[in-house]
């Protein structure tokens, strides 16, 4: 989509039109080492305010790793994070998700034994304040707080196309609608950046172009910036507005899905290492 | 219809009433076991050590009093007051959530994502230090409970059944105080249901129980929900422990109860509130309806104190995730 060039920190705009704004989550140097392996190595990039920013890479990469440490899953040994321009400490990732950061997971993690429209309410908890004992007693605010929180998850709901399967208990759904009710349930914050890890790893082409829809009208329609892993080459030149490039843990590239296309590291890297 | 029948029913509404118990301890297992993958060992011990304190506060003991008469040579045993039931149960309700909190921060938080085999090595620790501390706490004599539910057959429901059956059938013969129990038992149940169905903590609840990594990405401390699921479980011990403690005194064999809701368990599966609720039911009932229908006219009687084992070996042999429990597939 983007022509853009990378390099303008302080935001640009778009090929079609969308204004992006400073940075919402800038990584600085970032090693992370497993014991031997080292996972990242010595990586920065910034994600700016309503952009679409993909990491791509062969298996193995990191680029999970760089998920997970943007989410506070791991911990880097090395390396700064500014979150809003404040540096981050490491947190718990309860409290990143207080924070306004929310994620989705390569291998669909959600709560398989309660139904759509119950996962969907666990990602309005950040939002939500009434304490343990107005909630044992159903006092007046918990309830009022529980049918406002239930209108904006049915608003989702609406929006993902899934009002059939409300009350269907998720496990008992087809992979492709399981992905879709865990972006569902990641919109729920209004997360003010939202982390896809392979949204569409897995799916048939019609729901990929399902995905790449929503992934976009999320975007255009609540401004969300995102974050996101992808495998098929192809989806991320249709989407990203910018990429990073990662192999073997280290950063090869980084620019609009021009660039790099056009970057022979990345070429040799993705013809170098043979796919699933 | 001969009385024998209506004996039959009778039978059969007690075993329903014990079952209703069974359940009741069986179910303060499956909220922890769900939520963090603990088989707590303690459960039982703290259904003893809620009706100690609990009768520790009704009575004005001074805790400690032992210890502090022993090293100060004092004579100290109670405060001189008796505190009403209700404010007992509230006090030692909140004993509990001291209890669970203190269990999170000294125990939990240290053994995170350790092995399922260490976590339940702590808890049998933990029971044998609880046992220790209620003694040493309250004192190890045996207590009588009482918060003023009548006990003994129920004459109203007697009077009122005795037509049925003939001249041979004097009315059912229910204790008052089972009555009660099954009652608040039930009562306690419909509302966990409700709370974890239709409120946040709840289907957080639900969702540490599915998932970890899940539920800490939507901002749920796995920590506070701990402190929270041992605190409910910390409740449902002190039902359990002031129905068991009515009826049978305050005791060390109060703990042993827990061993009763093992066979519950292997039935209704270990993560299943519902199975926990039918499975306490079917063994109240099936260990009532053998005895009187095979184990005393056949084997001699006494059948009580082993049919719930073996219908849990059935079980662990041909259906080992119980009734309810999630299928257990290896993944090879
Ligand atoms: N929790 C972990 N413990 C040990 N090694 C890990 C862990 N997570 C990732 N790694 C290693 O880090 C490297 C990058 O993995 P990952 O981030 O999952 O790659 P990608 O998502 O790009 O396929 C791999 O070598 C992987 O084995
Ligand atoms: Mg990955």
């Amino acid at each position: 989509m983007s022509m853009q060039s990378a390099q303008s920190a302080q935001g640009y705009v778009t090929a079609d039109g969308r204004k992006i704004g400073g940075p919402v989550m800038e990584m600085e140097n970032i090693t992370l080492r497993f014991g031997g392996v080292t996972a990242i190595q010595d990586i920065s990039f910034d994600i700016l305010e309503g952009e679409i920013r993909a990491i791509i890479g062969p298996n193995g990469a990191g680029k999970s790793s760089m998920l997970n440490v943007i989410n506070g899953f791991y911990h880097p040994q090395e390396g700064r994070i500014l979150y809003h321009g404040e540096e981050r400490k490491p947190l718990k990732p309860y409290q990143i998700a207080y924070q306004g950061i929310a994620r989705t997971f390569q291998n669909i993690a959600l709560f398989k034994g309660m139904t759509t429209l119950d996962n969907i309410m666990t990602g309005r908890l950040t939002h939500m304040k009434t304490n343990l004992l107005s909630q044992a007693l159903w006092w007046g605010r918990a309830e009022k707080e529980e049918v406002e929180n239930r209108e904006i998850v049915e608003k989702i709901i609406d929006f993902l196309e899934i009002q059939t399967i409300r009350k269907t208990p998720v496990g008992r759904l087809p992979y492709g609608l399981q992905k879709r009710v865990e972006l569902g349930r990641a919109l729920a914050a209004e997360p003010s950046l939202l982390l896809l890890d392979e949204p569409m790893a897995g799916m048939n082409v019609e729901e990929k172009e399902d995905m790449s829809r929503f992934i976009l009208d999320v975007n255009d329609e609540f401004g969300t910036t995102i974050a996101l892993i992808e495998h098929d080459m192809g989806v991320v030149m249709d989407i990203a507005d910018r990429v990073v490039v990662m192999d073997y843990g280290k950063k090869i590239g980084d620019g609009t899905p021009a660039e790099v296309r056009s970057n022979q590291a990345v070429i040799d890297a993705y013809l170098g290492v043979s796919h699933d | 219809m001969p009385a024998e029948f209506y004996y039959g029913v009778e039978v059969f509404l007690n075993g329903l009433m014990a079952g209703v118990m069974y359940s009741l301890v069986a179910l303060g297992f499956v909220l922890i076991f769900k939520a963090s993958g603990i088989f707590n060992y303690a459960q039982g011990i703290m259904a003893l050590f809620a009706a100690l304190t609990l009768v520790g506060f009704q009575e004005g003991q001074i805790p400690f009093s032992h210890l502090i008469n022993a090293i100060f040579g004092t004579e100290l045993h109670h405060f001189g007051w008796h505190m009403p039931a209700f404010f007992a149960i509230l006090a030692a309700l909140v004993i509990m959530i001291i209890f669970a909190w203190l269990v999170e921060k000294l125990i939990l938080q240290h053994l995170v994502n350790q092995e399922p085999i260490i976590l339940f090595m702590a808890t049998i620790g933990l029971a044998y230090f609880m046992e220790g501390f209620g003694d040493l706490m309250w004192g190890s004599n045996v207590k009588k409970l009482d918060i003023g539910i009548p006990q003994g057959g129920n004459f109203w429901i007697e009077e009122s059944t005795a037509f049925l059956g003939g001249p041979d059938f004097y009315g059912f013969y229910l204790d008052t105080l089972d009555i009660y129990a099954t009652f608040i038992a039930a009562a306690l149940v419909i509302a966990l249901v409700i709370f974890s169905q239709y409120t946040k903590t709840g289907r957080a609840l639900r969702a540490v129980a599915d998932d970890h990594q899940a539920a800490l990405s939507v901002g749920i401390s796995l920590r506070a929900i701990w402190v929270i699921v041992w605190a409910i479980a910390g409740f449902v011990a002190l039902v359990a422990g002031i129905m068991w403690g009515a009826k049978s005194g305050v005791q060390f064999s109060l703990s042993l109860i827990a061993l009763k809701a093992l066979p519950v368990l292997m039935l209704g599966g270990f993560t299943s509130i519902p199975g926990a609720i039918i499975g306490g039911l079917i063994i109240g009932v099936g260990e009532k309806m053998f005895e009187f229908l095979i184990g005393a006219p056949l084997l001699g009687g006494a059948t009580e104190n082993w049919f719930a084992y073996m219908v849990a070996l059935v079980f662990l042999v041909f259906r080992p995730q119980g009734l309810f429990g999630e299928k257990i597939i290896e993944r090879v």
